[in-house]
């Protein structure tokens, strides 16, 4: 069953296949771990400011979000930010908005969801009475948040947001239904100009698998040198 | 913003000949709820028997386990689909390949398989940490009492198990549900690809994936108010 097997088209098409598509692959989840890291921080500590209103906004965005499957996100966003870029800008029609910078929006934007969760568990893990020392020190919350407890928590939330990356890193993937070239895109458009599905969406697989697995194993590693320090 | 909306659209006849939007949308929808509940089962049972095999005392067990989980959890979802649509096929013999390939609803059968083994491998994570998470004296007085290890696992700890593990198995129930929408690319019509398909039909972008948003926040909630009942049912009288 492997008798017509064809692994000089893999061979043939690497530079495409790295070069372009698992260059998009990472940029993007960089750009978007980053940005979903800051707007997950800033929605986590709003859901926790105890001020109702903004707590009940990130509440209602973070549950929004997750109730919500990533392919029709990406969808929303892909119509929606030309229209949302035309009415910051006051401009009458829709503004042209690449493929990719509307992927990047909705990476962003959809990990913020899910990377203020883990934040706001990291910040409710370290004990009150720490907050409250700081405070009785005569610290504003700002500087409570800023010198003691985001420090620290962040130090707890490290292992999670890392596995959360490696779930973002195989979400990227699903930019295919946008048609952009990430590695999976990139895979694809070979398999399909050559006829080639068998041999290309293996090779795609095993090349996931091995960045995921060598990734997920770093993070344990890692989890059990921090979880020694509590 | 020139954006002309028009929430009557949903009335209109769709394109396809039979009935409105909204049927287009419910069709979909139908379709969604189909796939989950199918995929669930696999998922279910699957991840059980993996679970199961990570806590038994057998080394092989174990690493068959970890080694499905593993394989599982570290290739995208989207490419396990098309693994299992484009792929499998090539690799059966060539009779029964082809015979797979022309069957009605192909996408349909691919995804309940692929979301159930996909789910099957978090599904497991999940009874094992279940099964970790209780005293070891029960084994052991399952055992005591003349269980065999068969019975003991279905008598005592999976029972126990399932009921520390409800809140996080809805999360995969939703997670499963959520994730029915990836198989729009290998041509499933579920409510994302409705959605899809009504924007391009009709242009209007907007109403077409409100609905779509409500349609999934509703069966989120449904499941949440299900899954909250039946935490009630199973719970033991006298506990926590």
């Amino acid at each position: 069953m492997f008798g017509h097997f064809d692994l000089s088209v893999v061979a043939d098409s690497l530079p495409y296949l790295f070069g372009e598509g698992m260059v998009f692959t990472l940029t993007l989840t960089a750009l978007a771990a980053g940005g979903g890291l800051v707007l997950g921080t800033g929605l986590a500590l709003l859901r926790l400011s105890g001020v109702p209103g903004l707590t009940h906004a990130a509440k209602l965005y973070v549950e929004l979000m997750r109730s919500l499957p990533l392919v029709l996100v990406i969808f929303w966003f892909y119509f929606l930010v030309p229209y949302l870029g035309a009415w910051a800008i006051g401009a009458d029609t829709p503004i042209r908005v690449g493929a990719f910078a509307s992927a990047l929006v909705t990476f962003t934007l959809f990990e913020a969801a899910y990377f203020s969760e883990i934040v706001r568990a990291g910040i409710q893990s370290i004990p009150k009475g720490q907050s409250a020392a700081a405070r009785a020190l005569g610290m504003s919350y700002a500087q409570v948040m800023r010198l003691v407890v985001l420090p620290q928590a962040f130090r707890n939330m490290v292992p999670l947001l890392l596995t959360q990356t490696i779930v973002l890193f195989q979400d990227t993937s699903l930019v295919y239904v946008l048609s952009l070239t990430d590695f999976l895109g990139a895979a694809s458009k070979v398999a399909q100009r050559d006829g080639r599905l068998v041999e290309m969406y293996l090779f795609a697989a095993l090349v996931y698998f091995a960045v995921c697995f060598a990734a997920s194993l770093l993070v344990r590693r890692l989890q059990a040198r921090t979880a020694i320090v509590r | 913003m020139n954006y002309t909306w028009n929430w009557g659209i949903f009335l209109e006849p769709s394109p396809e000949g039979a009935g409105t939007y909204a049927d287009m949308l419910l069709s979909g929808l139908a379709w969604t709820v189909v796939t989950a509940l199918c995929s669930w089962v696999i998922a279910f049972t699957l991840g059980s028997v993996v679970g199961v095999m990570r806590t038994l005392p057998s080394r092989t067990a174990n690493a068959i386990g970890a080694a499905y989980v593993e394989g599982f959890r570290n290739v995208p979802l989207l490419v396990q689909m098309f693994l299992w649509y484009f792929v499998l096929p090539e690799l059966l013999p060539a009779r029964l390949g082809s015979a797979v390939k022309q069957m009605p609803d192909a996408p349909f059968y691919t995804a309940v398989l692929c979301l159930g083994f996909f789910t099957a491998a978090r599904v497991a994570e999940q009874v094992r940490a279940g099964i970790r998470a209780l005293p070891r004296g029960q084994a052991q007085a399952g055992l005591a009492l003349g269980l065999t290890w068969a019975q003991t696992y279905r008598a005592v700890l999976l029972p126990n198990a399932y009921r520390i593990i409800l809140p996080p198995l809805t999360s995969e129930f939703l997670n499963n549900l959520k994730n029915t929408s990836v198989a729009l690319t290998i041509g499933l019509l579920e409510l994302t690809a409705r959605a899809r398909s009504m924007q391009e039909f009709s242009f209007q972008v907007f109403e077409a994936f409100t609905a779509a948003t409500l349609l999934y926040v509703a069966l989120n909630l449904v499941v949440i108010a299900g899954a909250t009942l039946l935490e009630r049912r199973v719970a033991v009288p006298g506990g926590r």
